[in-house]
């Protein structure tokens, strides 16, 4: 797994490519956390994401809920193939807001 | 030219006894990386067996067991503590912890094996609650639920870790038809959402042909067959048909073999 950070309107982007899996969801959490802390809110784009085990799951849910409270937002851009399906699994693509692209998020 | 295998499961050849009592004879078995399949059979065949051993709880008399390329007989205790981090075990009744509650139970492998936050694993171990539809009951203790509740508490510790193979000995047993149901469905679901293969012992024929994409049918430690839903169905073998149409078996009576074990030991 590797990520990327860019800025996207007045949202970070947060691009995960690969495999997110118990090693390295550590990684993503602090991310998250951190650019949240920083009163921003988040794009976390799976465009090149092939695998997103439930730890990383669970690492979404606790940075949806910190930006909940926070008056901010996570969206999930372009979720497809595995990810996507656990996400339908866990039901969660009925909470978190997911867009299929970049274009799709509007200032 | 190597030829890739594709196989998560492979075993060859296995012989197993329990004492004198012959139990596996000859089994060949392997599973395909992503596959379900389903090991039938009667009491008494052999199919619990097979599972223990793939599990690396038994030792057999004779033959080869590879998981994930590791041959588990002569594999060394590190070699098998990592390979079973990969593998997850739902056995007959939960086999959960008495004295932890049920959410203590399922999250016990991601505090052994790993370094998440505790926040993750609270919200990993909700997540797999939720699943098994045991959303609320993560603080009663495992003896204040029903035999299907435990069950799906066992099968949410056992997916807890995402394993890449998952073991399933009896899912239905003692459910009820719309739990039975459910729980099918769960276990496609996991196969299609986390590409888990997933090994599932039972007798119960109706959920073997929904789930299955290939069965393995056991008869007295034996291979009968290993085939598809349709195969195994249309099979010929008259004790494939006797499994499938319910008839009891109606075994030859070896006269002097069934006084042989009436009377051994007396004079």
């Amino acid at each position: 797994m590797s990520y990327s950070q860019t800025i996207h309107l007045h949202y970070e982007r947060l691009v995960l490519t690969g495999e997110v899996d118990l090693h390295n969801s550590p990684q993503v959490r602090k991310q998250l956390l951190a650019i949240l802390k920083n009163g921003c809110s988040v794009l976390v784009d799976f465009s090149e994401l092939s695998y997103i085990d439930s730890s990383g799951i669970a690492t979404l849910v606790e940075a949806f809920n910190v930006a909940k409270n926070n008056q901010l937002t996570l969206t999930i851009i372009a979720a497809a193939g595995a990810p996507l399906q656990v996400l339908e699994l866990t039901n969660l693509n009925k909470v978190f807001p997911m867009v299929s692209s970049l274009d799709d998020i509007r200032e | 030219m190597t030829s890739v295998t594709q196989d998560i499961i492979e075993v060859k050849n296995l012989v197993s006894h329990y004492g004198e009592r012959q139990i596996l004879r000859n089994v060949d078995f392997s599973v395909k990386k992503g596959e379900i399949r389903v090991i039938m059979g009667g009491s008494g065949s052999g199919k619990s067996t097979l599972l223990n051993h793939m599990l690396a709880l038994l030792k057999p008399t004779s033959g080869s067991i590879k998981i994930d390329q590791l041959n588990i007989l002569t594999a060394n205790r590190k070699e098998l503590s990592k390979l079973r981090q990969k593998m997850g075990v739902a056995f007959q009744g939960g086999a959960l912890f008495s004295s932890m509650t049920v959410g203590e139970n399922i999250k016990l492998p991601l505090k052994h094996h790993t370094e998440l936050d505790d926040n993750t694993i609270d919200i990993m171990t909700r997540l797999k609650l939720e699943l098994m539809n045991l959303a609320g009951f993560e603080n009663l203790m495992p003896s204040e639920l029903s035999g299907g509740m435990l069950k799906r508490a066992g099968l949410a510790r056992a997916v807890i870790m995402d394993p890449k193979l998952l073991f399933f000995d009896e899912p239905s047993a003692g459910l009820d038809p719309v739990t039975a149901v459910e729980l099918d469905e769960l276990i496609l679901k996991l196969r299609d959402a986390m590409n888990m293969t997933i090994v599932v012992v039972t007798h119960e024929l109706e959920s073997a042909f929904k789930i299955a994409d290939k069965i393995t049918v056991l008869f007295d430690g034996e291979v009968v067959m290993t085939g598809t839903v349709d195969e195994i169905k249309q099979s010929s073998d008259e004790r494939i048909q006797n499994l499938i149409n319910r008839r009891p078996r109606n075994d030859v009576v070896d006269a002097e073999q069934y006084i042989q074990r009436l009377t051994a030991g007396q004079n």
